[in-house]
């Protein structure tokens, strides 16, 4: 809900395009002015680093008249379950988790997508004690990738802020009604304070309207509110299995139908500078701020190389990717990961695939030094020369 | 060809010593005056006595990168025993400094061995010495307060910000206002704050205590240089 002090309730537009004011502020920190302006019904939580400042951050909004309901569940399985079924019961939620908290609850992950519902959850991506760790890492994210969930990985706080606002827009279009995943790598976004711009304090999304919904909201009220869901669990006869088939296909295609929002709201699923490189970068989250130190040490060093930045992972720009990439001769993935699905994702959607060199991979709570990107790529056009000689 | 002027700082000390408020300060500072800014903190487990780092860039053009500061140009050590114990996140703990760096380091002795000030002779650094939290039991009545004496000694070494924006920062950082700590930092907060009947009379200590920490700072003539062996 709005606090009394929100007057200004219809302001899409002003709170995306409008004029802001200057903040030096944490990741953590707007992750909170995001949902003080998203109109939330209700807010649960459960601690985990790098995550709990963000969370408790929302409780103080609660107590400040922000959210209708908030409390602390049991764990985060039990928190996902609950939002899940505070959606179902038509109220606008939101909240939270890190690594080993997502992977606890990755069950409801994909019953959120099944069920249409259209739940934002912020991960702030840590180490999922492979082996343990609390550092920044965001393994967690290419687990999550066949979950049914749009996924929109945030560079900086800024976008944190951005995209959790327009993560609720995409969301509840009716021809979408998916939850959307909006990732940061922890620690590098939600403690690093830096200057934002944040629209003024008396602006919040309009409500959330459940009549819109594709999928009725869940009255318990008026039985037998079973018959939503019982034809669609099992291939128990004809009927039953032929629905459950269409309804799995319908979120496949919900997330498709996501694009043109994605587009409309976050200006396309990526973004590309440099265009006419033949080098590029290609990246996601804070790998993509790495890079861009990268490019400034290529660049004084006369080399001319291009920069992809990737917002949407879920639905992937796939199309986008090969036609960018068209005229290019190498492609450099950096990632905070171990395992490299951003690498592996790209390699799956452009032809020539072995111009994708996926490297470096930092994991286990390093950053990413810029030299080390400019090291991959010097590595990668000396071997393309010797390969050009053979 | 790269015109842009940067410094990166890296502040190691242990947990609950304030490097961590110590940098949101002189970030926070930098950005009032204009410049470009980002703060962030290292630490594993948060207790007191832990390693526990914080990190501040300050630019005059955008600062994308993110994480830890690998290669500073000024290092602050909070604690003797990040030097003689290894209670930091890299070894030696001057590793990464670029050449004419600066150290500064909360003691009133040398604690770099021979070997270690060798090499940073020829890193041409300078390094500095600032007793800061003898200086702060002295003037503000707590140990509590060595980060702020860290930061008078910093600004008597180099005025990366004007002393009003590092001011304003303190009464925006204590004057309880939105900011929003964790538990233990909460506790820390209330400690300091809780001396005093108003947090305008602990900005004016806080403001006495870092030209007191400034007027101290030694530094510490390294082999071959000018007072040197």
């Amino acid at each position: 809900m709005c606090s009394e002090k929100q007057k200004n309730r219809d302001t899409v537009a002003e709170l995306l395009h409008g004029l802001r004011n200057k903040a030096f502020i944490t990741g953590s920190e707007a992750v909170a002015e995001a949902v003080k302006r998203a109109n939330v019904d209700m807010a649960i939580a459960y601690p985990i680093t790098p995550q709990s400042e963000s969370m408790h951050l929302v409780g103080e909004l609660f107590a400040k008249g922000y959210i209708r309901d908030y409390y602390r569940a049991e764990n985060e399985f039990a928190v996902m379950a609950a939002v899940h079924g505070a959606a179902l019961g038509g109220g606008r939620v939101f909240t939270a988790t890190s690594g080993p908290g997502t992977l606890r609850a990755m069950e409801m992950f994909p019953v959120w997508a099944g069920a249409r519902q259209p739940i934002v959850c912020a991960f702030m991506c840590r180490g999922v004690s492979l082996p343990p760790s609390i550092q920044p890492e965001n393994i967690e994210m290419g687990m999550l990738l066949d979950t049914g969930m749009l996924m929109l990985h945030a560079e900086n706080g800024q976008d944190f802020f951005d995209m959790i606002l327009q993560a609720y827009l995409i969301a509840e279009q009716p021809d979408v009604h998916l939850p959307v995943g909006v990732f940061a790598d922890g620690f590098f976004v939600t403690h690093t304070r830096e200057e934002m711009l944040l629209p003024p304090e008396d602006c919040c999304l309009p409500p959330y309207d459940p009549g819109f919904a594709p999928v009725p909201v869940f009255d318990m009220e008026t039985p037998p509110m079973r018959i939503t869901r019982d034809p669609l669990l099992n291939k128990s006869n004809f009927i039953s299995g032929s629905a459950n088939a269409s309804w799995h296909q319908e979120v496949l295609a919900a997330a498709e139908r996501a694009r043109k929002h994605i587009a409309h709201f976050m200006g396309g699923l990526l973004e590309v500078e440099n265009p006419g490189a033949k080098i590029f970068i290609a990246a996601s989250g804070t790998a993509v701020s790495q890079s861009r130190e990268a490019l400034r040490m290529m660049q004084a060093e006369g080399m001319d190389a291009g920069l992809i930045k990737i917002k949407s992972i879920r639905p992937f720009p796939a199309s986008e990717l090969s036609k960018a990439l068209e005229a290019a001769d190498l492609v450099v993935v950096p990632e905070f990961n171990a395992g490299g699905w951003l690498a592996r994702e790209i390699r799956a959607s452009i032809d020539r695939n072995h111009r994708v060199i996926g490297a470096p991979r930092v994991f286990g709570g390093m950053t990413m030094p810029p030299w080390l990107i400019v090291e991959e790529v010097k590595k990668a056009l000396g071997a393309g020369q010797n390969r050009g000689g053979c | 060809m790269n015109a842009m002027e940067k410094t990166f700082i890296r502040m190691s000390g242990l947990g609950g010593q304030g490097a961590v408020t110590a940098a949101h300060i002189l970030g926070s500072a930098a950005n009032k005056d204009g410049l470009e800014s980002t703060v962030n903190p290292f630490f594993g487990a948060e207790k007191r006595l832990a390693p526990a780092e914080s990190y501040v860039r300050i630019s005059s053009e955008k600062v994308y990168e993110k994480g830890e500061v690998l290669y500073p140009n000024i290092i602050m050590i909070f604690h003797p025993h990040v030097i003689t114990m290894g209670k930091c996140y890299t070894m030696p703990f001057f590793d990464g400094l670029q050449e004419g760096g600066s150290i500064l380091i909360n003691a009133d002795a040398p604690l770099v061995s021979d070997e270690d000030l060798r090499h940073l002779a020829d890193l041409k650094a300078k390094v500095y010495y600032v007793p800061a939290t003898d200086i702060a039991t002295k003037v503000a009545g707590s140990e509590l307060s060595t980060n702020i004496a860290m930061l008078g000694g910093l600004y008597a070494m180099r005025k990366l910000t004007s002393m009003e924006a590092l001011k304003e920062s303190m009464v925006e950082r204590f004057g309880g206002g939105k900011f929003v700590a964790s538990g233990t930092t909460a506790a820390l907060d209330d400690a300091v704050t809780g001396k005093f009947a108003k947090v305008s009379q602990m900005i004016e200590k806080n403001m006495e205590l870092i030209a007191a920490a400034g007027a101290a700072l030694t530094e510490f003539p390294l082999p071959g240089t000018k007072g040197g062996e």
